[in-house]
């Protein structure tokens, strides 16, 4: 029925099921967003699946008329591997959070990332435990007050994009709940990616951890703590475009351009193939001290990992024909015991 | 004449085809051995011997040295050359948990215990007749199952002080009084092997690695066994033609043998005839071999893919290597990063319409439990393979346990019950893994298969089935109903309680599954209590129609009486054994052997009721014993060993002789004295 498709709506992408995220939750922007792109992509719901681990941002698949699979915390990436193998012609998406894929599931999270299975993940990153009622998570912020932390909190936290970069992610991106224009797209190039993409949202709790990314969402600020990073194109952001990113040696420097000392050619200009060790130099750019690059970081192409099982497959039928259980019984020493 | 020489003589018996014996008088290193002789004989008459022949029935051998030794290897070439002359054969092999322990010591002892005969055999056999010890630590730790006169062969080269002092022994094993009880054989190993490939110019550490060929050409000429098969090994393993280690291993092969025919010290070869078999083709096979063969007749049969995720764990990897190797099957086999990712892609390609296993040993299965109680809830078709070792925790990971059962029973949170089946052989492990596979797609649920280190590594002669006639195992997957318009109920049940297996890439039913509490039939997220309870017993239930679908339990031996030996997994051979043992010394004893413990065939409880005295041997506390006598109130008396071990034949036989009356006493008693 692939032929219908493009008369697909968001609304087809939605299910019978009532949404039970909190009013205001930033999950709903990212779901919307999502079934926007998902039409666009042109992949039929039952060609699609969504799988989750536990957490908010878990629910996700209950909410998406495709394939589903809400599994255990911070195995998706393990399921969806499997499944992936199994069925290498289905779209398969992994949803996940900040506890979900780098606390409990962190192990699951970097062997998809650096096998490269040909799916996407969507992490929603509101720093906070949110199902569980407001306990700290590993990309919570040092001295941030949870109900596990009444002191703040001293782990120093875990930065998603760094640690995709470490694992050798083919795809690594990031965008935020309320920037909708940007994250729709952020999800289509995910989406279209070969390989495993890895998108970062930041995503508002608003009950448990309201205004972690005010940041990086309101109007007035925006502008001034990210900087949008467009392929071949140098690193300039600000409210008025005024202020650039530029390399000094091994660290990333903010830059006033129009005073006629820095020119836009001294800026860095940005590639998603660049060696991993500079997208590590932008994964380090925090806010204050500097914008938060949002948009894809890294884009390279690579063999996806069930290209390469499958391939060992073909060439092992190739080479040795079809499996035949008879011959393989009957291979090496037997004995006939008569009648 | 020196040593070499003899050797030199031996060597010649591959080279010549004219036909002598010559007398050579004492060897000169050795004033024990007074004089031997040496036949010199074609190749082809290699392996008739000279001496007299005594014909028993079967044998029991013991191959023990250090873990780098090749005693495994030398264990599974004695077998598979048993099988190959018909004989019926068990083995146990029992080795340490460390790849090289160190050298010589008590640690490192590995060993490889082989049963042939001329009749069926289910054990390796209690004691042994023959031990075979390549070094001091070797020979003190296994001597004591040895019987007295059996025949113990040791490589005196390895008897040096610090040989000794590896084995903290003051004294040399082989100077003590106890070796009175034993016919002992002194082999210079290490030098003969050295002399016998001198010529290939092999360094001593290379040459050294051969002797455990030289052990296996005197225990092959010991026991009138044919070499073939293991030249074509040694040849396929260490390369052909003009390869020099083949050619070493070969050299040391045959000077084995032609020791044996040559030293006065051994006056005769022993014969064991091939067993009374059902007729047909058979083949040698390993319990892990098997399960692996059955996983891919079980895809094959159910027109399947096999998806197989497993991550490293003795004693189940052999399970991964032997799949691996069959890609051309269609098998994908996929080493995952943990225990918990293994089962989680399983449960995927599961949600895919796929054939998904995963197997482990106990400490990976207990990493497994949370997602096997998410397989429950998603009801999908999924099967777990328990090669239980040792435990608790890490335990003694090479060697043999039943003590996983209530773990797989009952391990997971909340009510999440899933059948059970348990294989009793290395073969039967072929069987039972594509009667799992069945229950899995007929029930929509996972299975669990427990195995064991005893079976994994253990090998009998398999009757190689005829593919054709394998049961073929039906799957149905449904489409869309074009003509209605009511919504699609992923969780609709057929009679036997079993949900649709609706897969993606069928348009009209996308559906979503979780571990949440869902509502019967439509699947939807459910926190209603009448729907709770009514989801958990369906799902009890649905574990409990497995009975429908399996065979009574049957019983061997008479139908009722005094004492009933109940009995489950690898101890099946022992437990058989010992009580056939005990029905010809006139004892009432009956066994029955279970093959589904989860759910218990439907006639257990009344055939249970049928015996005054229940006896359960297991490998454990006695987990069996302590679920048969919950569900059916049976005061069933335990056996239970935990010494990593399988059972002896002779220790069930006294536990049944202690339970049973002898018939002297019974028939005194009928008739009133």
């Amino acid at each position: 029925m692939s032929t219908a498709l493009p008369l697909l709506k968001p609304d087809d992408f939605a299910s019978d099921q009532d949404v039970r995220w909190c009013p205001g939750c930033g999950d709903y922007s990212i779901l919307a967003q999502m079934k926007k792109v998902l039409p666009e992509i042109g992949i039929p719901p039952e060609q699609t699946v969504f799988i989750s681990g536990i957490g908010c941002s878990s629910r996700f698949p209950y909410y998406v008329n495709t394939y589903g699979v809400h599994s255990i915390h911070g195995r998706a990436p393990a399921v969806a591997t499997g499944l992936k193998l199994s069925r290498p012609d289905l779209s398969v998406w992994v949803i996940t959070g900040d506890g979900d894929a780098l606390s409990i599931g962190g192990n699951h999270f970097i062997h998809l990332l650096r096998r490269n299975v040909d799916l996407n993940i969507v992490l929603f990153n509101n720093r906070i435990y949110g199902l569980t009622k407001g306990q700290y998570s590993p990309t919570s912020v040092e001295g941030q007050i949870t109900k596990s932390t009444p002191m703040g909190v001293v782990d120093h936290p875990l930065n998603p994009i760094s640690i995709a970069i470490g694992a050798e992610a083919t795809f690594i991106a990031r965008s935020v709940d309320s920037n909708i224009k940007h994250l729709a797209s952020v999800l289509k190039r995910a989406a279209a990616h070969r390989g495993t993409s890895f998108v970062e949202v930041y995503q508002n709790c608003n009950v448990f951890n309201d205004g972690a990314f005010s940041y990086a969402q309101d109007k007035a600020t925006r502008d001034d703590a990210t900087i949008e990073l467009e392929h071949g194109k140098p690193m300039i952001f600000g409210k008025n475009r005024d202020k650039g990113i530029r390399l000094n040696g091994f660290s990333m420097e903010v830059v006033e351009l129009g005073d006629g000392k820095v020119r836009e050619d001294d800026l860095l200009f940005h590639d998603e193939q660049a060696d991993s060790a500079l997208v590590y130099l932008l994964s380090r750019m925090r806010h204050p001290q500097f914008p938060e690059p949002i948009g894809v970081f890294r884009d390279v192409a690579s063999a996806t990992f069930e290209e390469a099982v499958r391939g060992q497959i073909d060439d092992a039928v190739a080479q040795r024909g079809k499996g035949d259980l008879h011959k393989l019984f009957h291979s090496g020493d037997t004995w006939t015991v008569g009648v | 004449m020196g040593k070499f020489a003899i050797l030199k003589l031996a060597e010649l018996c591959q080279n010549s085809s004219s036909h002598c014996i010559a007398r050579i008088d004492t060897f000169a290193t050795k004033p024990r051995i007074h004089s031997f002789y040496i036949a010199i004989m074609s190749t082809e008459a290699l392996s008739a011997t000279e001496k007299p022949v005594q014909h028993v029935n079967g044998i029991t051998v013991r191959l023990v040295g250090d873990s780098g030794d090749g005693m495994q290897l030398l264990g599974q070439q004695l077998t598979n050359t048993s099988a190959l002359l018909g004989n019926d054969v068990a083995t146990f092999p029992d080795f340490p948990a460390e790849i090289r322990a160190p050298r010589g010591t008590r640690a490192g002892v590995s060993g490889f215990q082989v049963q042939f005969a001329s009749h069926e055999v289910h054990t390796p056999g209690d004691t042994l007749d023959a031990l075979v010890a390549m070094n001091p630590a070797a020979l003190v730790t296994n001597l004591a199952d040895l019987v007295k006169g059996g025949l113990l062969i040791v490589n005196e080269d390895s008897f040096e002080d610090k040989d000794l002092k590896l084995a903290k022994l003051a004294t040399s094993p082989l100077e003590d009084p106890s070796m009175e009880n034993y016919r002992l054989i002194k082999v210079p190993m290490t030098r003969l092997t050295k002399d016998a490939v001198a010529e290939l110019g092999l360094s001593a550490k290379e040459s050294d690695r051969c002797k455990n060929f030289f052990a296996m050409g005197l225990v092959y000429w010991l026991y009138g066994r044919n070499m073939d098969a293991t030249l074509r090994f040694i040849h396929g393993k260490f390369g052909s033609g003009k390869s020099v280690i083949a050619d070493a291993n070969e050299k040391a092969l045959r000077a084995g043998w032609a020791y044996g025919e040559t030293i006065e010290a051994i006056g005769n070869s022993y014969n064991v005839a091939p067993a009374k078999l059902s007729p047909g083709k058979y083949r040698n096979i390993m319990g892990n071999q098997a399960l692996a063969w059955g996983l891919l007749a079980a895809a094959q049969r159910s027109g399947k893919e096999l998806f197989y995720a497993s991550y490293p764990i003795t004693p189940a990897s052999d399970i991964l290597h032997e799949l691996a190797r069959y890609k051309n099957f269609g098998a994908c086999t996929f080493q995952a990063e943990d225990e918990i990712a293994a089962i989680c892609s399983a449960i995927g390609a599961a949600y895919g319409g796929q054939m998904g296993v995963t197997t482990s040993s106990g400490p990976g299965i207990a990493l497994k439990m949370e997602a096997m109680g998410l397989a429950v809830m998603l009801e999908l078709p999924l099967l777990i393979i328990d090669v239980q070792r040792g435990g608790p925790s890490t335990g003694l990971p090479t060697k043999t346990e039943q003590a996983d059962l209530l773990q797989v029973m009952f391990g997971r949170n909340g009510e999440a019950p899933l059948p059970v089946l348990a294989a009793r052989s290395p073969g039967d492990c072929f069987e039972i893994v594509q009667e799992a596979w069945m229950l899995a797609t007929r029930l929509m649920l996972p299975v669990v298969v427990l195995s064991d280190g005893y079976i994994a590594n253990g090998a009998e002669p398999w009757p190689i089935p005829d593919v054709n006639q394998l049961p073929p195992i039906k799957i149905e997957h449904p489409v869309a109903d074009t003509h209605s318009s009511a919504p699609f109920k992923p969780y609709a049940r057929n009679e036997l309680l079993a949900r649709p297996w609706a897969i993606p890439g069928t348009p009209g039913l996308m559906h979503r599954v979780g571990g949440i509490e869902k509502e019967d039939g439509t699947g939807n997220i459910s926190y209603d209590p009448e729907n709770h309870q009514k989801m958990v017993h369906i799902r009890a239930q649905k574990v409990a129609n497995a009975a429908k679908l399996l065979p009574p339990q049957q019983v061997h031996g008479p139908q009722s009486g005094e004492l009933l030996v109940l009995s489950w997994g690898g101890t099946y051979g022992a437990c058989l054994t010992a009580v056939e043992q005990a029905q010809k010394a006139g004892r009432s004893v009956a066994h029955a052997h279970i093959r589904y413990l989860n759910p218990f065939p439907s006639n257990l409880g009344e055939i249970l009721s049928r015996y005054e005295k229940v006896l359960i041997p297991e490998l454990n506390m006695g987990q069996l014993r302590m679920l048969i006598r919950s569900r059916y109130l049976v005061d069933a008396v335990g056996f239970n060993k935990i010494k990593g071990k399988p059972f002896t034949v002779t220790e069930l036989v006294e536990k049944i002789f202690e339970l049973s009356t002898s018939p002297t006493r019974e028939s005194a008693v009928r008739s009133g004295k």
